[in-house]
């Protein structure tokens, strides 16, 4: 698909707002249909909507496979990261109604940072899963 | 029983018919096909009728998506949703790994159909 | 219970999507073309999203959407033009599976006679759910509670699924990546990986 201009300039032209509803459901969850696992898919499909169009060369110049693999365990470590502040702060295990003076807030912090754990390792699981079966050689 | 009755029966267990449907064929694709790309979509096929199975009985007619809202009383069960998002997602990921185990089996034997695999390894 | 619900527009708008669904499984099950299966199983995946946003599971429906017709399509061809589309024809009879399968859809079915009707809101499933709907705003603010069953009353659940999708991850890593050393080996330990 090196050549073909109708894909390669609508690509560009998706790409960002892929990225913008991905953003829009993770932070939407709240009040609406969304959160971590939608919008890592979302972010990680517009990726590799790119990386087919434009191959795998330039996708690795945006987001390189070290990043990748960094975020798969960082996600994780936030998640878990944010059970044991509810330890910190006297609760249970991912008892997040300590963490801020109001329990509204508290509450609603605590699913922020679980659902941005979420989005990291889903989105950069996929793109790692989509790097691996990309840069391999048929056999 | 009259006609109503019959049919209420029908439309009332149509989605759980539907689901065995789905399931069985699954079932088949997985046990009868040798292909190995093909019994991972039908174990997917077998999958999503489990997805089914869950969201269906959750569903209340004349209900709506389980957002809390003004002027609205009825919602669907939000339980079985969690329970089905989360599946969905770690479906993906063990059908890549499904996937990654089919490559690695082609790169060894050459070929992912069951009965040359099994030939193979007779003669060996 | 429930006397018109075959006048339900919900109910009878659901039954044709879900006759369609059928009816691509029978396509999928039939076809030897692995292109063409994995083209049927995205449409499979988008005609199951439409169901799932009747039954009012907007947060599974997006799911559905973005990962039975994006990602996994993405992944299955990827898989497809590492090895070969075509499916060989069965050395064995297909016959004892079709029985074996027909067998157990006919007990299934028999087993669903028992069964709630759809969309019957006295049966046990809705037990535990109005509990959630109650209780998400007074006690976290949140609208959405499949966001709040999902990320506070059964974080730990979720934790459990994110660590599950982290595993799997690695997994394909450690299978994949390792093999790429083979393609410029050094000298003594090229190619005895497999």
């Amino acid at each position: 698909m090196r050549f073909d201009a109708i894909l390669r300039v609508a690509t560009k032209i998706f790409l960002p707002l892929v990225l913008l509803f991905g953003l829009y459901v993770q932070f939407h969850g709240d009040y609406g249909p969304g959160g971590g696992f939608q919008a890592g898919v979302i972010v990680a499909a517009g990726f590799i909507l790119y990386g087919l169009i434009y191959g795998l060369s330039a996708l690795t110049r945006i987001v390189p496979p070290w990043l990748v693999e960094t975020m798969v365990p960082l996600g994780v470590a936030i998640y878990a990261g944010t059970g044991v502040a509810g330890w910190l702060t006297g609760g249970n295990f991912l008892d997040y109604s300590r963490l801020r003076e109001d329990v509204h807030l508290a509450q609603e912090t605590g699913v922020f940072l679980v659902e941005l754990g979420v989005l990291i390792t889903v989105s950069s699981t996929m793109l790692a899963i989509f790097y691996a079966f990309a840069g391999r050689d048929r056999s | 029983m009259n006609l109503v009755g019959t049919l209420n029966e029908f439309v009332g267990h149509y989605n759980q018919w539907i689901v065995i449907f789905l399931m069985v064929a699954g079932l088949y694709v997985v046990v009868a096909r040798g292909n190995m790309i093909k019994k991972l979509i039908g174990l997917s096929l077998f999958q999503t009728s489990v997805y089914l199975l869950y969201i269906s009985p959750g569903k209340l007619l004349g209900g709506t998506a389980p957002i809390i809202a003004e002027g609205f009383t009825v919602y669907s069960d939000p339980l079985p949703h969690v329970l089905i998002l989360t599946a969905i997602v770690v479906g993906v990921a063990t059908l890549a790994l499904g996937l990654a185990l089919v490559v690695r089996i082609n790169e060894a034997y050459g070929t992912i159909e069951e009965d040359e695999i099994f030939s193979r390894n007779d003669q060996d | 219970m429930a006397e018109a619900t075959i006048f339900n527009a919900e109910a009878l708008f659901n039954m044709a999507l879900l006759t369609g669904l059928a009816v691509l499984t029978f396509g999928i099950a039939r076809l030897r073309n692995l292109f063409g299966v994995v083209v049927l199983a995205s449409i499979y995946s988008f005609l199951m999203a439409t169901v799932l946003v009747v039954l009012d599971a907007v947060d599974v429906a997006m799911t559905e959407a973005s990962v039975g017709a994006g990602v996994s399509a993405v992944l299955l061809l990827s898989a497809l033009h590492l090895t070969r589309m075509e499916e060989a024809k069965p050395m064995r009879s297909t016959l004892l599976p079709l029985f074996v399968a027909g067998v157990t859809g006919a007990v299934l079915v028999w087993g669903t006679l028992d069964l709630p009707d759809f969309g019957d809101p006295t049966q046990p499933i809705h037990a535990a759910g109005p509990d959630y709907l109650e209780r998400t705003v007074p006690e976290t603010g949140i609208a959405n509670a499949v966001t709040s069953t999902l990320a506070s009353y059964r974080g730990f659940d979720t934790l459990g699924e994110t660590t599950v999708i982290f595993t799997a991850g690695i997994a394909v890593l450690v299978l994949l990546k390792r093999g790429t050393r083979r393609r410029n080996p050094k000298p003594g330990e090229g190619g005895d990986a497999l």
